[in-house]
């Protein structure tokens, strides 16, 4: 620290690089965001840019070498269950550990919180969320919903008129993300330009491959205090071959779900079975357990035929369910 | 003469600095603020126009500034006061108040008497601000 304060301006002297990296924590977050966020190579390293920016901007501002704060406006996207949300949610805390944002709170809004219902209701509404959210990370989910092509008399348009003039206005006061499916993003930001433009950080997240799922439900059953063994292990592991080929599978998610399922038919197996049985047992997830997937009964049984939408994919995951 | 009204209002007046430090103790407690302005200066006109909804849920005194100074910027020549609302009763109680900015020049006040039935003797302050039309009160000559 004090070779930082005492860092001469101008170009002679040398700063302490190392110094400044151990006493922001910038390793100790991104270590963490690599231990509790499997994959997502292409947000880490991002993640990683923008802290570095950072840190060697506070080391250009004690040198005395001012630059206009960086626009950090992110926009996410991907498919379902890739981690948008997660993310979005501990960046507001990376972003305070950094010192970009002065509180670190995270202010998460849908088109609800930001469109009013008749005219000029929209802008209070709008500027009310906005202000809350000064000082952090105003999180915006399903950002398309705002705006509505098939209606021209949409409020959605002066929302995000809004939500432009603050975010160009007053970008060091607060930090917009905003989140969706890539496809509908696109289509989005194309007849929104200006909003494309003004968001810095455009960054997609890729579907995981099956080692990384397979590491992902790891650490889910691990949290869960469940385990697997050998062969459950090599079950799921099939399962998930299987799923992932069909329709409707939200990679991250659906992986949850899958685990929550399995914990159905273990609960099941145990009470039928009664007796005493070892402490272990409880937490085991048994191969049966996995294999009674319909999954495994011959491809897409259980899942709703494709292109109906969100709502037969839950009621398929409902049916799948024991 | 300065106005005295509020706290803090006997202290010279409070930086920008000092505001917000104000602010965020107000925070602290979880009570919500909002920024309200007039030019009639009365001692027991204490509900002054509000120039805007007192600010729920705001964290960042930042946001409050921001408010403060653009009232500042729309109203120059008037007195400006954030006031601060306790809910904990159930209802929005002032908790407290302080004069954020006040006009260049304050004319001050003259005491009326005025004669009444018998040898009573009704006592009145008067601004001398008040004796031009609202808006143009603290206007320079």
């Amino acid at each position: 620290m004090e070779s930082l304060t005492g860092a001469p301006s101008g170009e002679q002297g040398d700063v302490d690089v190392g110094a400044a990296l151990r006493q922001a924590l910038i390793d100790e977050t991104l270590r963490e965001l690599d231990a509790e966020l499997v994959g997502l190579k292409p947000v880490k390293l991002r993640i990683r840019q923008i802290a570095a920016l950072l840190l060697v901007e506070r080391l250009r501002e004690q040198a005395g070498l001012s630059a206009e704060p960086p626009s950090l406006h992110m926009c996410f996207t991907g498919n379902p269950g890739t981690g948008k949300t997660t993310v979005a949610l501990r960046m507001a805390k990376i972003l305070h550990r950094l010192e970009y944002v002065r509180k670190g709170h995270l202010v998460v809004a849908t088109r609800d919180d930001l469109v009013g219902q008749y005219v000029g209701h929209t802008a209070p509404k709008t500027k009310e969320v906005l202000q809350r959210a000064i000082g952090g990370v105003l999180f915006i989910d399903e950002a398309y919903y705002l705006y509505r092509a098939e209606n021209e008399r949409d409020y959605g348009q002066e929302a995000i008129e809004i939500l432009l003039q603050f975010m160009e206005n007053r970008r060091d006061d607060l930090v917009v993300i905003l989140a969706g499916y890539k496809d509908k993003m696109d289509r989005f930001f194309q007849s929104n330009p200006g909003l494309h433009s003004r968001i810095a950080h455009h960054i997609d997240f890729p579907d995981y491959t099956l080692e990384e799922l397979m590491e992902i439900a790891e650490l889910m059953i691990r949290q869960q205090m469940y385990a697997f063994d050998d062969e459950s292990r090599q079950a799921f592991r099939e399962y998930l071959d299987l799923r992932v080929r069909q329709a409707h599978f939200a990679n991250a998610r659906s992986v949850r779900n899958a685990i929550d399922r399995m914990r159905l038919r273990q609960a099941v197996r145990l009470v039928e079975q009664g007796g005493r049985i070892p402490k272990g047992e409880l937490a085991r997830i048994d191969a049966a357990d996995v294999r009674q997937s319909r999954v495994f009964q011959g491809g897409p049984e259980g899942e709703a035929p494709a292109g109906n939408g969100a709502a037969a994919v839950c009621a398929s995951e409902a049916k799948d369910s024991i | 003469m300065r106005l005295t009204q509020g706290t803090f209002s006997f202290l010279p007046d409070l930086t920008d600095e000092q505001v917000e430090g104000q602010i965020q103790y107000c925070l602290n407690n979880g009570w919500s603020l909002g920024v309200e302005y007039t030019d009639d200066p009365h001692p027991r006109n204490s509900l002054w126009e509000m120039w805007n909804l007192p600010m729920f849920d705001v964290l960042d005194p930042k946001a409050i500034m921001h408010e403060v100074n653009a009232c500042r910027e729309a109203f120059p020549n008037h007195y400006i006061k954030v006031t601060a609302n306790n809910s904990t009763r159930g209802r929005e109680t002032v908790a407290l108040s302080f004069i954020v900015h006040r006009p260049a020049h304050e004319p001050g006040f003259r005491l009326d008497r005025q004669e009444a039935a018998g040898r009573t003797v009704r006592y009145t302050i008067h601004s001398y601000a008040t004796d031009r039309p609202s808006g143009a009160r603290y206007e320079r000559e």
